[in-house]
């Protein structure tokens, strides 16, 4: 599976920023609140979560394979293995009605950010439940992760050093060991 | 090899929750199963907390989600796959639902829609093993009289009645016994209960 890319930086490009005035597909917002921070759901979206969540699936750690590109146009190659955990709920009834299943995949071993994912999830695709939770919460991740990337990208930019290199005397040869 | 249901989205609105406590619970149905095989004609209780789809039985609801894996290629009786128990047992085992009998490694099936043995997949000489392990739903189970069985894991016989199979039933066992060591399982279930008729076991009526 291919979860994301690393660009030249070395940063991971999945930044899940959706483009501006298009409602977010599910797709779109299930990816958001999967790097939304834990705080940012715990504000919002905890008071839904209730203590008795009807558990599909309880949370579960695993591993997922992720594939990178030199540069991003290479050759895919597997990078390495990352911690995924995943769970698939309907939200607690005595908070509130919902009969939509939540589905959360999120980075890391936090069960307690998939399970309020998947809660938002599952209210999200309920048009009568999608009001409870704030207009801008969506707006307010994408705007967070933005803010978080512009200063990965600055903090890396600092240290970009330049590589100049000498044309090689014979181009289009492979000449690797001669001097 | 049918792609067409395995591809197809899975729609999770009729979809209950599976074992509450999934490696205890499935080690007890496990359990129970290979009780039922090694003891065929006695009787076992599976407790399940499972929310099994509608049309289930829910002890074939638990041995299926103890047995299936997505290794496993299933089968679902045309009653059973109407209702939620495609969607059911892929989001939960990850199974794949196949439309052709002989590709099916395990069947779910009420008494009435179950095939004809000699069409599941009987396995080899050299593979019994491959042979197709079937959860039949019946309509009752009962000990003590009705069919007399005899074979392995019997001591002298034992009775067993089973309200819902076909007629033709004992006639297709004989053959499927005959065969041995090809041949297939089938564990009989209503409600919480179960029984093993593994194909070393003959019927006499």
């Amino acid at each position: 599976m291919v979860y994301t890319s690393i660009d030249s930086t070395g940063m991971l490009q999945d930044d899940g920023i959706v483009p501006p005035h298009t409602a977010p597909s599910r797709q779109a917002w299930m990816r958001l609140l999967s790097r939304a921070p834990v705080q940012m759901l715990e504000t919002h979206v905890a008071q839904f979560a209730g203590t008795q969540p009807r558990w599909l699936r309880r949370p579960e750690s695993g591993l997922v394979m992720v594939q990178g590109r030199i540069g991003g146009n290479g050759e895919r190659f597997n990078l390495g293995e990352i911690t995924v955990t995943r769970c698939a709920l309907r939200p607690d009834p005595a908070r509130v009605h919902c009969e939509h299943v939540g589905i959360a995949y999120i980075l890391g071993r936090s069960a307690r950010h998939a399970e309020l994912a998947a809660t938002a999830d599952a209210l999200l695709q309920d048009p009568l439940n999608r009001s409870r939770l704030p207009a801008d919460l969506l707006t307010r991740i994408t705007d967070w992760l933005a803010a978080r990337h512009a200063e990965q990208r600055e903090k890396a930019r600092a240290t970009r050093v330049e590589f100049f290199t000498m044309a090689r005397e014979s181009a289009g040869e492979r000449t690797e060991d001669s001097p | 090899m049918n792609t067409a249901v395995a591809d197809m989205p899975l729609d999770l609105s009729d979809v209950g929750a599976a074992f509450g406590d999934p490696p205890l619970a499935s080690q007890a149905a496990f359990r129970a199963a290979l009780d039922a095989l090694a003891r065929p004609g006695r009787i076992q209780r599976v407790l399940s907390d499972a929310q099994h789809p509608s049309g289930a039985a829910a002890s074939a609801a638990a041995l299926a989600l103890a047995l299936l894996d997505p290794d496993c290629t299933l089968w679902l009786a045309p009653r059973l796959a109407q209702g939620s128990a495609a969607a059911w047992l892929r989001f939960h085992t990850g199974c794949r639902i196949v439309s052709e009998v002989r590709e099916a490694q395990f069947l779910w099936s009420d008494a009435d829609q179950l095939p004809p043995l000699e069409t599941l997949p009987q396995g080899s000489e050299f593979e019994p093993a491959c042979a197709a392990t079937c959860l039949v739903q019946v309509e009752a189970l009962q000990t003590g009289a009705g069919w007399r069985l005899n074979g392995p894991g019997i001591e002298q016989t034992a009775h067993l009645t089973v309200l819902g199979l076909s007629a033709a039933f004992v006639a297709q066992w004989r053959a499927n016994h005959a065969s041995f060591p090809r041949g297939v399982d089938l564990l009989l279930c209503t409600g919480e209960y179960i029984a093993g008729l593994p194909r070393t076991t003959a019927i006499e009526v």
